[in-house]
């Protein structure tokens, strides 16, 4: 049988196995993960920008950074984080079954995901939509001119069933072709087997920057085909984890709104007399931590390891990183985006 | 002299040894069966628990999601169920296609190790041990790679008469429907009826004279000749959907997939190799004598070869075939690692859009079941029917 099939099927004996562990109580995971000195965070396979481990095997991306946030903010050490790579049928499995504490793996929230998986969608840390690659020399130059085409996908995905509806209310007749794992979708694009490829669009540029030989030689299409709101999912039924995970996210955010960085956490923290800031960091008599089951300086710590929300994107995937994504609907909501935190308070 | 037969033991007691053995059988079996419900129950239990919705109802929900290829008409909007008949009907297109395919080239290098020709006899034998000690799932992308990079674009395709292979695949004409194809049928249908009567009448002569006729020709000939008169007298229509160039690809005609022919073509020449190695063995297990007999009997070598010693090595070959048969079926689900849209892969996809993990595991598990079970019935079969028959 397939491999991927086998472990599917290892987690299936997992959970069926699980039911030997004890029930639910008030916060387990933390207590799991403070017993066990370590996170373990499900990742994407290899996703430059989100999640790709470098030569050495250190990992990095927005999406690690969420994992890393979450190390500095439980553990007080960012480097206490165990990556697992999960395809993407592998990941609400693994996340099911205890596996991985957090799923940081660029996974888009839906309805029948949030409501049948037995997994809560915590916030989101990257809005995309849907979009197609084509070589130039193909000279497509719409969405539109792919009737009859065959276009690669990765299975399991939203973008699957994405395709399938564009292609319909188009009438287009795609044809897709189907590959289990990431990287034998983009081979077979860039081999030619498919006149297209289609999957989030910080996807695609991901992987034209990453993947192709030379990314001149290939073009994003201008239409966007979907809402795709990507962001880290936990396990149902411990309330007190998702708050973590949920929080520690805002607190970027938040961070960035006020203008606190990585560079400047400390002085803020000593010299600010912003009560917002004085919150944020645990300063004076503040401790927003207490409620979360966490200490003072949990997201001082974040802030300090990833820099706030705007340092790990501009790293990641922004202006300075080979993905040059533009900020979009990514930027605060004072500045015309969507992100958009609660207050910490 | 009288014999004294020893005293009868009561059935029902528990010194009878037949009625201990029962009893232990029973007890395992409830011991089984109670393993299972646990688990099961447990499953449901704990899938309960955690908010996880279980059950085979999504299999009459639409599905959602275009099958890049399929024997037949496939719409998203169609239930789940269809898609997994999608699949199951892709699997079993490599499976039957292959077995046919492997039977030939395994049964052809497993006699060529016979050969009198060093070249031939070496060439098989390089054959075999180069496919059987690669693993297959390498062997596929393999031949993927080869099929994807090797061949030219869509529309630089090369031309192969009305035929065009490319990166997309084989496209090539295929007829368009006319009633008179009927006719054309019905010709083959009655040439094969002659045919069969043929070779009777053939064999009656042969055992009366001893005068061999043609076995396979003329039978062959019949066939052909009915068929093609059947089809003009139903008007000869010879319309062709041809394949033809279009704008950004290769459109109309029939065509076949690169995914379908590197998985096609990866199994049928692994498991070939296999067959051979059953073949052989099967060949070197009948005595030295019988082919002796056969010179003897003034039969040359093919015809010794194929009278004489594959009817006898048969009985050899057709259990391990079984295995090699079904080893190729159930390989098939490493096609997914191509994209070719078999019944693991749609499970795979069903599986995430609807997150019942157990149950399309499940699925497979059945359909993989029910094809290995029916597969080793019909060989199972064929084997009694070709044993000795003891008059």
């Amino acid at each position: 049988m397939k491999l991927n099939t086998v472990k599917t099927l290892a987690a299936v004996v997992a959970a069926m196995g699980a039911v030997l562990a004890a029930p639910a109580h008030a916060g387990k995971t933390l207590d799991a993960i403070k017993a066990r000195g370590q996170i373990v965070c499900g990742v994407n396979t290899g996703l430059a920008g989100f999640a790709a481990a470098d030569s050495a095997g250190k990992w990095s991306g927005l999406d690690v950074d969420v994992c890393r946030a979450l190390a500095a903010a439980t553990l007080s050490d960012a480097e206490k984080v165990k990556y697992v790579p999960l395809n993407a049928q592998q990941r609400f499995t693994a996340l099911q079954s205890g596996e991985v504490d957090v799923l940081a793996r660029n996974t888009t929230f839906t309805l029948s995901r949030d409501a049948s998986l037995g997994l809560t969608a915590t916030t989101v840390n990257y809005y995309d939509g849907q979009g197609f690659m084509v070589p130039v020399k193909s000279k497509i130059k719409s969405a539109k001119q792919l009737k009859g085409q065959t276009v690669c996908v990765q299975s399991g995905t939203t973008t699957e069933k994405n395709l399938t509806d564009y292609s319909k209310a188009n009438a287009l007749n795609i044809k897709p072709v189907v590959f289990e794992k990431l990287e034998a979708a983009e081979n077979a694009y860039f081999t030619g087997r498919c006149i297209a490829y289609t999957t989030d669009a910080s996807g695609l540029s991901s992987t034209r920057a990453k993947v192709a030989k030379d990314p001149k030689e290939h073009i994003i299409l201008p239409e966007l085909i979907s809402k795709e709101p990507l962001g880290p999912m936990v396990r149902r039924g411990d309330d007190e984890w998702t708050a973590i995970v949920k929080w520690v996210q805002f607190g970027l955010l938040e961070a960035e709104e006020y203008g606190v960085t990585q560079a400047n956490v400390d002085q803020m923290k000593a010299t600010s007399t912003d009560p917002v800031v004085q919150r944020l960091l645990g300063g004076g008599n503040e401790d927003t931590g207490k409620l979360l089951g966490l200490d003072k300086e949990w997201l001082a710590r974040a802030i300090k390891t990833t820099g706030n929300y705007g340092e790990s994107f501009e790293r990641n995937v922004g202006p300075k990183s080979p993905l040059n994504l533009p900020r979009g609907l990514n930027n605060l909501w004072n500045k015309g985006g969507l992100m958009y935190a609660y207050p910490i308070r | 002299m009288t014999s004294t037969s020893p005293p009868k033991k009561k059935s029902w007691s528990w010194r009878s040894q037949a009625f201990r053995g029962l009893i232990y059988q029973l007890i395992a079996i409830v011991l089984i069966g109670l393993a299972v419900w646990f688990l099961a129950h447990n499953t449901l239990t704990n899938m309960k628990a955690r908010g996880i919705q279980s059950g085979f109802d999504f299999l009459l929900g639409p599905a959602g999601f275009d099958i890049g290829e399929s024997l037949y008409a496939f719409d998203s909007a169609q239930p789940y169920w269809q898609a997994f008949l999608v699949g199951l009907t892709n699997t079993l297109r490599i499976a039957v296609m292959g077995i046919v395919l492997t039977t030939i080239l395994g049964t052809l290098i497993g006699v060529g190790r016979f050969s009198r020709n060093a070249l031939v006899r070496g060439v098989c034998y390089a054959y075999v041990e180069f496919f059987r000690n690669v693993p297959v799932l390498l062997q596929l992308l393999m031949w993927y790679l080869l099929f994807t990079e090797g061949l030219p674009d869509s529309l630089d395709a090369w031309v192969i008469g009305p035929m065009f292979l490319s990166k997309g695949g084989l496209s090539f004409p295929i007829p368009v429907w006319a009633s008179g194809h009927l006719w054309g049928l019905l010709g083959l249908l009655l040439g094969a009826v002659f045919a069969v009567l043929y070779r009777k009448w053939a064999y009656q002569q042969f055992e009366k004279t001893g005068v061999l006729k043609s076995m396979f020709w003329v039978p062959l000939g019949l066939l052909l000749a009915t068929g093609v008169l059947g089809w003009l007298i139903g008007g000869a229509p010879s319309t062709f959907n041809a394949p033809i160039k279009g704008e950004f690809a290769i459109e109309n005609g029939g065509s076949l997939t690169p995914e379908f022919l590197a998985v096609l073509v990866g199994l049928t020449i692994y498991t070939a190799a296999f067959v051979a190695e059953v073949v052989r063995s099967g060949i070197q297990s009948v005595a030295r004598g019988q082919s002796e007999a056969a010179s003897a009997l003034g039969l040359n070598p093919s015809q010794s070869m194929r009278l004489v010693m594959l009817p006898q090595a048969l009985r050899v070959i057709i259990p391990p075939m079984t295995n090699q048969f079904l080893n190729l079926t159930k390989n098939s689900s490493l096609a997914v690692a191509i994209g070719y849209p078999d019944v693991v892969s749609i499970a795979n996809t069903s599986l995430n859009q609807t997150g019942r993990a157990v149950e399309c595991i499940a699925i497979v598990m059945l359909v993989y079941l029910t094809t290995s079970l029916s597969t080793s019935l019909l060989m199972n079969w064929y084997n009694t029917r070709s044993a000795i028959k003891e008059r």
